[in-house]
């Protein structure tokens, strides 16, 4: 355990980034610079973490008292620090991505936009390192609130229709949340996450246990997607693209993933879930959504919410991988939030790309533009293929461990789960290819490929995902972290 | 020494000053304001100062002019009475110090009365926090109600109207009050708490302190507007002018539940409230009710101050829920809702009045996007006041909804856990309900200029920095709330 202030500057310093985002707000140039340069210092922040959580150790801050006895932690152990990598690796490049985007598209608000976009940086590398409950419904609550003004972002009518659906949503759950932190508090008298769990040992009925499980997944669900509570997240997809490329891909969504195996592996614990049959209605629960999900994700014809569709179901590979409680499921789910994050995130930021380019949001009206944009077309096409868990693309390693997961566990259902899945997505992704690709497009001549701005990001998220997928242990040693974390909450601490 | 002669110095500041700005405006009728500002200055000092020194102290006893009880009249200078003080007196010098200009605009010639009841209502809200007689905080009760009946009544027209309902309502809490104060002297001889508190395990079940301790709770429960007797407060708030429900809104209603607390924690005790009649259980319930109603009514408003009205209603429930409870997380949940509380209401009663004094109205139907340029700093407190209000961390409000939470759990009242949240969430339809008039543009609304900027038509500062003061309390409060907890626990009666 080592002391640093580490954890409370790479929270703080997308934080620090809004004021002076605020003040510039007549200097577009300058503005962008400031977001860029705390995506940088950040992304360096959380990689300076990466040694000790390699080690299986973590940084800690620990600051004033939140409540007697209750201080405000921070503390960046391997699954923080493995989460904080994600959104903030993701950050620099969405930022790059996002000036592309707002300018080609002329949008209005960018400050407040700028200005939201890094408050919930700050919250959702907050939520990563948070070292008890009570600092992490701080986090998610302000991951909330700030989201607000992105969901709202256009300020139309169905802008605000969504807002206050994605308001009720996750308040709803924050305070489900809270209820479910002092019902923690009262039985075991500790918020701490430990790995392993905190209730080992506490004497309670299963009336209880399975009302507090269901409290938490109520309160981490919404934002994890859950079926039937994942209803505001197709409707968020009225924001700007960025935010649904990063947020309700990435950080917002992957917090409710990360939330669930944080309150599994390090509130619960694996024995306790066992005990009660709780890890048996997660995987109900995710099994139905994956399945639902895919089939749901046929019906859009709005490319972004035919993504999201694809999203709820992927967020429920990850919880079904916590919930099989088996060390390899539990890799499986957790290598799964790098995998979907930056395949997700390379098809929307194609999504974005193709309206700003083409103002084409629909499906049906995407008719032979590989022709005209062909390097973002080929990055759709390797995350397309890649969630439909065809190898050496990153999201075959995280289901080939799944389905080792599950029959670790000596369960078949969930591999079945899996394969229905995985041709589902390639249902609902090939007609998309087969479109661009080999269709006839129409008033297409004057076009070319998108702004630079976009595109090399589009690129570079594709690399990662099939560099990740040859060789997951290239950057950071992600795959070897992923074991360790797997391995710390199945040893109770022990690496 | 100052200091054991403060509890008789805070509320002798406000008569003192309630008698010099009449003489003062025989001369300057300009005074009025500033003598008022000076009065509530140095009383917020002294209760700060006070507060301070009375920490991790025994209680003062002070008796007035040497006379001890039960012959003389004694006041209690405890924590928790230090704690009341300071957080009307302070709340109450911020409130005048943004009434200035907008006294000019909305008291017109009656601002020498006006301040000079307000030290009088200040007097007696001081009066009865401190007191540790029964009847004599009957006496302050009176005063207080008094001066409050004509600040009411100082407004538009159905604020007349509003200020007599409240009057007949008001005298009926107060006289019933009294009569279970003589219940109780004919009972026990005495009328000083400290010297009644012990007699009363012997009379526990005598019907005579039964009736009694029925009348003096919903005597008070009327002052304090608990729910069903809440029906003097929304038009009372809402007819009255800027400065008076301000004022009044928050400290007003608290002091009631702080009269409360000390009949029902302090001189009946945890072990005997319950004795015979669950009366801690129905006071809790009949808390939830209106928690419940006064969320509901507000989303139905739709003037400002008058949905500011109705959650007042409702968070006094919280408060008084959470003393209700009789468990130390239960009271330090609701003593900190009090400072919570009043710190809110006050800011965004204050942005009420800045409405009032640009716009000349608070109704919610014609705010518009352009608040959110015009109104710039006010509404950044509306928003932080706001969602404090809903209780979201890591301001105030969580915090002190955090401790009732943790207090209904103890209790297993998953009834009343149940009520803390789904009013949250009732709070948030109606607080983003306002947040999205001003920070929205009308989708329905034709395309507006887009080369138009609109102006700042902020308020002067004299009335900005009071709101802005109370909207970094809440930050400030909610970060540091650890010390204030802990100084409230040790005021749970028999400590922890």
């Amino acid at each position: 355990m080592t002391e640093s202030y580490v954890p409370l500057l790479a929270v703080l310093v997308s934080l620090a980034a809004v004021p002076l985002i605020l003040l510039s707000s007549k200097k577009p140039n300058l503005r962008e610079f400031w977001t860029v340069l705390a995506g940088l210092i950040k992304f360096g922040l959380v990689l300076s973490l990466v040694p000790f959580a390699l080690r299986g150790e973590s940084v800690k801050t620990v600051l004033i008292e939140l409540a007697p006895g209750i201080p405000l932690v921070l503390n960046a152990d391997p699954l923080g620090v493995y989460f904080a990598i994600i959104a903030s690796g993701l950050w620099i490049f969405t930022s790059f991505y996002t000036i592309g985007y707002m300018r080609g598209n002329k949008e209005k608000n960018q400050t407040r936009f700028f200005a939201s976009f890094a408050v919930c940086l700050s919250a959702t590398i907050g939520i990563a390192f948070s070292g008890n409950l009570l600092t992490f419904v701080v986090f998610y609550e302000i991951l909330t609130l700030a989201t607000y003004p992105l969901v709202i972002h256009k300020e139309n009518k169905e802008a605000i229709k969504s807002g206050r659906q994605y308001l009720v949503y996750t308040l709803t759950a924050g305070l489900l949340l809270v209820a479910a932190s002092a019902l923690t508090y009262y039985y075991t008298g500790t918020l701490d996450f430990q790995p392993g769990g905190v209730f080992d040992g506490v004497n309670m009925s299963t009336t209880a246990a399975v009302t507090i499980f269901l409290l938490f997944l109520g309160a981490v669900g919404v934002k994890a997607g859950i079926m039937p509570i994942h209803s505001w997240l197709p409707a968020a997809m009225v924001a700007p693209t960025p935010v649904s490329a990063l947020l309700h891909a990435v950080a917002v969504v992957k917090s409710g993933v990360f939330a669930v195996t944080r309150v599994v592996g390090y509130v619960f614990g694996i024995d306790f879930m066992a005990d009660f049959g709780l890890g048996d209605i997660l995987i109900a629960v995710s099994g139905t959504t994956i399945i639902l999900a895919s089939l749901m994700a046929f019906n859009q014809d709005n490319l972004k919410r035919r993504l999201a569709y694809s999203t709820v179901g992927h967020l429920s590979y990850i919880v079904l991988g916590v919930a099989l409680l088996t060390p390899l499921g539990m890799t499986g789910g957790i290598m799964h939030i790098a995998a979907h994050a930056t395949m997700k995130i390379t098809l929307f930021f194609c999504a974005g790309a193709i309206y700003v380019n083409l103002h084409r949001e629909n499906i049906s009206n995407l008719n032979g533009i590989a022709k005209v944009m062909p390097w973002t077309m080929g990055a759709f096409a390797v995350g397309s293929l890649g969630l439909a868990g065809i190898p050496p693309i990153n999201g075959f390693f995280s289901k080939w461990h799944l389905a080792l997961g599950s029959l670790e566990g000596d369960m078949i259902l969930p591999i079945a789960i899996l394969v229905v899945s995985g041709l589902l997505n390639a249902g609902y992704f090939f007609p998309i290819l087969h479109r661009a690709y080999f269709k006839k497009g129409e008033g297409l001549e004057k076009y070319g490929e998108a702004s630079p701005l976009m595109v090399v990001p589009i690129v570079i998220t594709a690399a990662l995902s099939v560099l990740f997928g040859l060789f997951p242990n290239l950057f950071f040693g992600f795959y070897d972290l992923a074991l360790s974390i797997s391995a710390s909450i199945f040893n109770g601490g022990l690496p | 020494m100052i200091e054991s002669h403060l509890p008789a110095y805070i509320p002798l500041t406000f008569l003192v000053f309630s008698v010099l700005i009449p003489l003062f405006a025989i001369w300057k009728k300009e005074l009025s304001q500033p003598l008022a500002l000076i009065g509530s200055g140095i009383a917020a000092f002294l209760s700060v100062f006070g507060f301070i020194s009375r920490l991790n102290e025994n209680p003062l006893r002070y008796f007035f002019g040497g006379w001890e009880p039960p012959i003389g009249i004694e006041f209690v200078y405890d924590g928790l009475s230090a704690f009341f003080v300071m957080v009307i007196n302070v709340v109450a010098f911020f409130v005048i110090m943004h009434s200035a200009r907008l006294s000019l605009r909305e008291l017109a010639g009656k601002r020498m009365a006006f301040y000079s009841l307000a030290m009088l209502m200040m007097l007696g809200l001081n009066g009865m926090v401190l007191t540790g007689d029964l009847f004599n905080l009957f006496v302050f009760l009176e005063i207080a109600s008094l001066a409050g009946y004509a600040l009411i009544a100082i407004g538009s027209r159905p604020a007349s109207f509003a200020a007599f309902r409240y009057l007949i309502i008001g005298t009926v809490g107060g006289s019933l009050y009294l009569l279970g104060v003589g219940f109780l002297y004919t009972v026990t001889g005495t009328l000083n708490i400290i010297d009644m508190s012990p007699m009363l395990p012997a009379v526990a079940t005598d019907p005579a302190v039964i009736t009694a301790l029925v009348l003096m709770i919903v005597g008070i429960g009327i002052k304090a507007a608990l729910f069903p007797m809440h029906g003097w407060l929304p038009d009372s708030y809402t007819y009255t002018n800027s400065i008076s429900s301000s004022l009044i809104a928050p400290i007003g209603t608290k002091v009631a539940a702080y009269v409360l607390i000390r009949i029902m924690l302090y001189l009946f005790g945890i072990d005997l409230i319950d004795a015979v009649v669950p009366m801690s259980k129905i006071v809790g319930v009949l808390a939830c009710a209106g928690i419940l109603y006064g969320s509901i009514m507000a989303i139905a408003q739709s003037d400002l101050k008058r949905m500011l009205a109705y959650s007042s209603i409702s968070q006094i429930g919280y408060i008084i829920m959470g003393f209700s409870l009789a468990n130390p997380l239960g009271f330090a949940g609701a003593i900190l809702h009090v400072l919570n509380h009043a710190i809110m209401k006050a800011c965004l009663f204050l942005i009420s009045g800045n409405l009032m004094m640009q716009e000349g109205h608070t109704d919610i139907s014609r705010f518009d996007h352009s608040f959110r340029n015009k109104y710039r700093w006010s509404m950044a407190s509306f928003s932080v006041a706001a969602i404090s209000m809903i209780g979201l961390p890591p301001l105030a409000g969580f915090f002190s909804k955090w401790y009732l939470a943790l207090g209904t759990i103890q209790n297993d009242n998953w009834l009343f856990l149940g009520v803390i949240l789904v009013s949250s969430l009732l709070n948030a339809v109606y607080f983003f309900r306002v947040l999205e008039k001003v920070y929205m543009k009308d989708p329905e609304a034709e395309a507006p200029d887009e080369s138009e900027v609109i102006p700042s038509n902020e308020v002067k500062p004299s009335m900005l920095f009071p709101t802005v003061v109370f909207a970094v309390a809440l930050v400030v409060i909610g970060i540091f709330n650890v010390a204030i907890v802990t100084a409230i626990m040790n005021m749970f009666p028999g400590g922890l």
